[in-house]
């Protein structure tokens, strides 16, 4: 496929409007006559509700309804579960009883006409609770781990245990052994746009404006809820200030918006503050990993066991990927991969960006990383030699696997050849220096997506899709796919997201979306200009009139008869002489037989180099490089953009965040962007992100393997192992914080 | 938030009566405001005293006069202040956020409340924003708090960074109340928490800070602030160390030392400086002195590694400060 406008480093088709404060936010879409919602969250972290003082409330300024369990109704909450949901348990139902499941867990909904006279009745509204003591350390001798009830069910998405060979022995049995434990705190997503939604009924008709990575989920969702037809609920998102993830699912605030609209008659607007981002609307779950290598003297892996086990909520086991790519990642053939839940009394976690494999990572590489001091061995080499032929778990090749070619090109622009392997043998001043590496994967996800493209007389395109930009840039580099199979120039293309009307597409999430809405967005192209030959070789004004299909061919966006460049009419002029726009629909999903015989996933390799001050254990990051090998990089200014988006998180990951837990009544004490710690401009290095070049022609007619998640893998173990390479001081808990690097 | 009435000062003599019949000063309201829309803080009266001539930054004779409205940034950035007493424009640069330094003065600095997490949530015992209701810290997440000063009552640490450069260079202030003027060591500006842990600092109903004097010392050229914080900017201290020296013939005749961080004020540590004196400028000479620096110590729960980061924190300034040209 030669192409002419994928690929080119296209500034984003949205920029003005952001930079210009045009682009309209969930919370931006204010409605005529709208009152303002403000959640009551509970205050005791297990229990139930003994009392609520509504009547000293109900008459302060302003208050038009307090809604609780008591008057809410009973909603119907009808069955409902997408993808993105877990699959076993029940989403937490909203004001539907007395009980208490979590600290923070809505237990009222305050309506009032202004936002300031809502939140002061909030504040004021006394709750009484019969409160005991939750339990939210997965070490509390209280928690116990589950197989995950989802994996027990035969076909099961969801695989508890795998293995080939008989992994324990060969790791007990190998002449060199690495057997540790690891320990990743909780975190919260973070975005800066606060979860938000303007709820307006129109008799039985709902809109939300709403911030979401999934639209038509949450419109199917909501109309489960509420028990109505999934057509009467219309949702619109255009634009998303950040998300990782928070906005995959539907929270339970969309379901309060709606239903203290619909009770007071009138548009509600509820934006949740930053302290409720930390209560019901997902966390990366904090894990528990233990991995355990065996090696020949010579670096051959003989045995590897990876036991993962993550928290999850008491009504929902929420499941991610936290041993899979240890699964296929290196060669070896004694393996053994577990993965258990601990469910606690917290809400329920969901995917954060990179879930479950950055995690799982993190263990495995700083395993390899150890491993590779006890051979005496170079990480990078230790790697080579282990570098599998095919995916061994699944006995399949690899549709592309790039990660030595990924290895060599980031290694080589890092300058990992000057590092002196010792630990603590690198100093700058005073400074101890550390260099250090990790790998990196995510799966090339495909999802079945649908698409529509109109063609204008004015020589435009119209091309709709329900998808979410949540930063990544959709918007830009769907236009460029547009533009591509148009042969139409990129400013005649309008794309536009963000509403349920437009064709569904899957989850904003998974580093699908290229994949997935790109293809179909193809597919509508093509789609469309067949309709076009059809139209003109009808259409008697036509020179191409009366022609078979195949003597036909295009010449960009014109039609033209073979070989006959004066016979070739514009869109314009087609659909000018059509009388009406032309529209077709297209939609794309992967084979199931290539799906069979191939393993398709992204590789990576994160470099970093970190200073640490001897004195004071003060760890600061000083260059991360990462190369990626994604397939097709259809934007890379884009694309560069999402990596170092991605290293920033994994370097939050590797040395800032973490949400502390009171484990009294499981209260997040830091719920505040002063208090929850995230790399801050002046913390942030150089940051370099590489593309390797692989054509995958397997993966999806666009040959996109998909970028947003996998920016994110490889670099909290890179950073961690540079510590180690810095201080030789291994530390397997994150974040890394400073008394773990100074403590003895 | 609670509703307020807000006035502005257009005098000083204004601003103090308005406040002795009631009213909070505010200046560029980055503690207050903030609390106020937590409803942490809930005064019914606000007097802007923005316009008041307090903003002034001079020299007179080798003190430093600092106004006590000149904003953060300002200080930091200004060439007297760089030129007698650079740490207290290091200790500045450290403090808070570009966007915040840019907004607070330096009296509110002075005064601003603390950053005990349980301080700030209504829902959680504080006997420093509810008296007698308890202290949430004390047992439970802790990592931040105090090891220095502390009491059964409150364990808060205090959050400035430009006091502990203040209180290790001795600085005075002005005040001015409906009784008259008065000066007093910004060291005594703030209380230990005893059982009233919401009783902060010293001034009485109506006075205001007018400025902050800062002596002339030997020392001042070779002054340093070391902050140690888990990210670099926006984040407060772990523990910070002010280290003055003032050095003759290779030999220390005197040092100033204050540390943040680890105490319910900004903590002085003069048994370290009077063991410093006379001893030699290295690294033996200030690790003598650090280990004094955790004597009475009382680590809680979650924060035992400040009393091993104390020491290491104050051997590095003095170092640093050693190492001034």
């Amino acid at each position: 496929m030669t192409v002419q406008f994928i690929g080119k480093a296209h500034p984003r088709v949205d920029g003005p409007l952001k930079v210009t404060g045009r682009a309209r936010y969930s919370a931006d879409f204010n409605q005529p006559g709208q009152a303002y919602a403000v959640i009551v969250s509970a205050t005791v972290g297990l229990g139930r509700i003994t009392g609520m003082d509504s009547a000293a409330v109900e008459r302060m300024p302003g208050v038009l309804a307090i809604l609780n369990h008591t008057n809410a109704g009973k909603l119907p909450y009808r069955p409902h579960k997408a993808g993105i949901d877990p699959a076993e348990g029940e989403r937490l139902h909203v004001l539907q009883d007395d009980a208490v499941r979590f600290h923070g867990q809505p237990v009222a909904v305050i309506v009032a006409e202004t936002l300031d006279q809502a939140e002061r009745a909030a504040l004021a509204l006394k709750v009484s609770y019969e409160g005991r003591k939750p339990i939210v350390d997965p070490m509390d001798p209280g928690a116990q781990k589950v197989i995950p009830d989802a994996a027990k069910r035969p076909g099961a998405r969801t695989v508890a245990d795998k293995g080939r060979g008989d992994a324990d022995a060969a790791v007990a049995s190998a002449p060199v052994r690495i057997d540790q434990r690891y320990d990743i705190a909780r975190e919260n997503h973070n975005p800066m746009e606060p979860h938000a939604t303007v709820a307006a009924w129109d008799g039985d008709r709902l809109t939300l404006w709403s911030k979401s990575q999934y639209l038509v989920n949450e419109q199917a969702e909501i109309a489960a809820v509420f028990g109505m037809p999934v057509e009467k609920v219309r949702v619109i998102c255009p634009f998303i200030g950040g998300a990782f993830g928070t906005s995959l699912r539907t929270w339970p605030h969309v379901t309060l918006a709606a239903l203290a609209a619909r009770h007071i008659g009138r548009p509600v607007k509820l934006v949740l503050t930053r302290k409720q981002m930390f209560f019901t609307t997902g966390h990366r779950p904090r894990t528990l990993q233990r991995v355990a290598l065996g090696a020949s003297s010579d670096g051959r892996l003989l045995g590897l066991v990876h036991e993962g086990a993550g928290e999850t909520s008491r009504y929902e086991q929420f499941t991610e990927a936290l041993t899979s790519i240890t699964d296929f990642m290196y060669s070896c053939p004694n393996l053994r991969t577990e993965y258990r839940l601990i469910p606690l009394d917290t809400g329920t976690p969901n995917h954060m960006r990179g879930p479950g494999e950055s995690s799982g990572a993190f263990a495995l590489e700083c395993a390899m990383d150890e491993l590779s001091y006890a051979l005496g061995l170079d990480p990078i080499e230790l790697r080579r030699r282990n570098e599998p032929k095919l995916d061994e778990s699944e006995n399949r090749p690899f549709s592309s696997r790039s990660l030595m070619a990924c290895y060599d090109l980031a290694a080589g622009r890092f300058g990992w050849s000057r590092r002196t392997p010792q630990p603590r043998s690198m100093r700058d001043g005073r400074l101890l220096v550390g260099m250090g590496a990790a790998t990196a994967s995510y799966p090339a996800f495909h999802a079945p997506a649908n698409a529509r493209v109109r063609l204008l007389a004015d020589g435009t395109a119209e091309v709709e899709a329900a998808a979410s930009d949540m930063g990544p840039g959709t918007y830009t580099s769907m236009t460029q796919v547009a533009a591509e199979f148009l042969g139409l120039p990129p400013e005649r293309i309008r794309f536009r997201l963000g509403q349920t009307d437009y064709p569904a597409t899957p989850s904003h999430g998974g580093s699908w979306t290229m994949a997935s809405v790109g293809s179909a967005i193809r597919a509508a192209c093509l789609a469309v200009r067949e309709e076009l030959e059809k139209l003109a070789i009808a259409d008697q004004r036509l020179p191409v009139f009366g022609a078979t299909l195949d003597a036909l061919e295009w010449s960009g966006e014109r039609l033209q008869r073979r070989g006959e460049p004066s016979s070739g009419r514009s869109y314009a002029e087609i659909v000018t002489s059509a009388g009406r726009p032309i529209e077709a629909a297209g939609s794309a999903q992967r084979d199931p037989n290539v799906a069979s015989r191939y393993s398709m996933h992204s590789f990576g390799a994160v470099f970093a180099e970190v200073a640490i001050d001897p004195d004071v254990g003060t760890v600061t990051v000083r260059r991360l490089t990462g190369a990626y090998g994604i397939g097709r990089v259809v934007n890379p200014l884009l694309a560069r953009s999402q990596c170092n988006g991605g290293m920033i998180g994994g370097m939050g990951m590797a040395l800032m965040e973490r949400t502390a837990l009171d484990p009294r009544d499981g209260r997040p004490v830091n719920a505040h962007m002063a208090d929850y710690l995230m790399p801050v401009n002046l913390d942030i290095p150089k940051l370099e992100a590489l593309f390797v070049d692989e054509a995958d022609p397997h993966v999806n007619p666009l040959g996109v393997k998909g970028l947003g998640e996998i920016a994110l893998v490889g670099t909290a173990p890179a950073i961690a192992n540079a510590v180690f390479h810095a201080t030789g001081k291994r530390v397997r808990t994150l974040p890394i914080r400073i008394e773990d690097v100074l403590a003895g | 938030m609670l509703p307020f009435a807000l006035e502005k000062a257009r005098s000083t003599e204004d601003a103090i009566a308005a406040a002795a019949a009631g009213a909070r000063y505010i200046a560029g309201g980055t503690t207050l405001v903030d609390l106020m829309r937590e409803e942490v803080e809930r005064p019914e009266r606000l007097i802007d005293i923005n316009a008041l001539p307090l903003k002034d930054i001079h020299a007179d004779g080798s003190d430093l006069v600092i106004g006590a409205l000149a904003r953060m940034a300002e200080v930091a950035a200004h060439p007297e202040v760089k030129r007698l007493q650079p740490v207290i424009a290091e200790a500045l640069i450290e403090g808070a956020s570009p966007q915040l330094r840019n907004m607070a003065s330096m009296g509110g600095n002075l005064l601003q409340r603390c950053r005990c997490p349980y301080f700030r949530m209504l829902d959680a015992a504080c006997n420093k924003r509810a008296p007698g209701s308890g202290c949430s810290a004390i047992d439970g997440l802790n990592a931040g708090n105090a090891i220095l000063g502390t009491s059964a009552s409150c364990v808060a640490t205090h959050p400035s960074d430009v006091a502990v450069a203040l209180v290790a260079l001795g600085a005075t202030m002005r005040v001015r109340g409906p009784k008259g003027e008065r000066n007093l060591a910004v060291e005594e500006l703030f209380r230990l928490p005893g059982d009233t842990p919401h009783l902060e600092h010293t001034l009485l109903p109506g006075e205001l800070i007018l400025d902050i004097r800062v002596p002339a010392g030997p020392y001042s050229r070779r002054a340093r602030y070391l902050k140690v914080r888990d990210r670099a900017s926006y984040e407060f201290a772990l523990v910070s160390a002010a280290a003055a020296l003032h050095v003759e013939n290779g030999r220390i005749r005197s040092a100033r030392l204050a540390v943040g961080g680890v105490g319910t004020r900004p903590w002085r540590l003069k048994a370290c400086e009077e063991a410093l004196a006379g001893k030699p400028v290295d690294r033996a000479s200030f690790e003598a002195a650090a280990r004094l620096a955790t004597q009475g110590a009382r680590p809680l729960s979650h924060n035992h590694y400040k009393v091993e980061l104390l020491p290491r924190t104050i051997v590095r300034a003095l170092e640093m400060a050693g190492e001034v040209a």
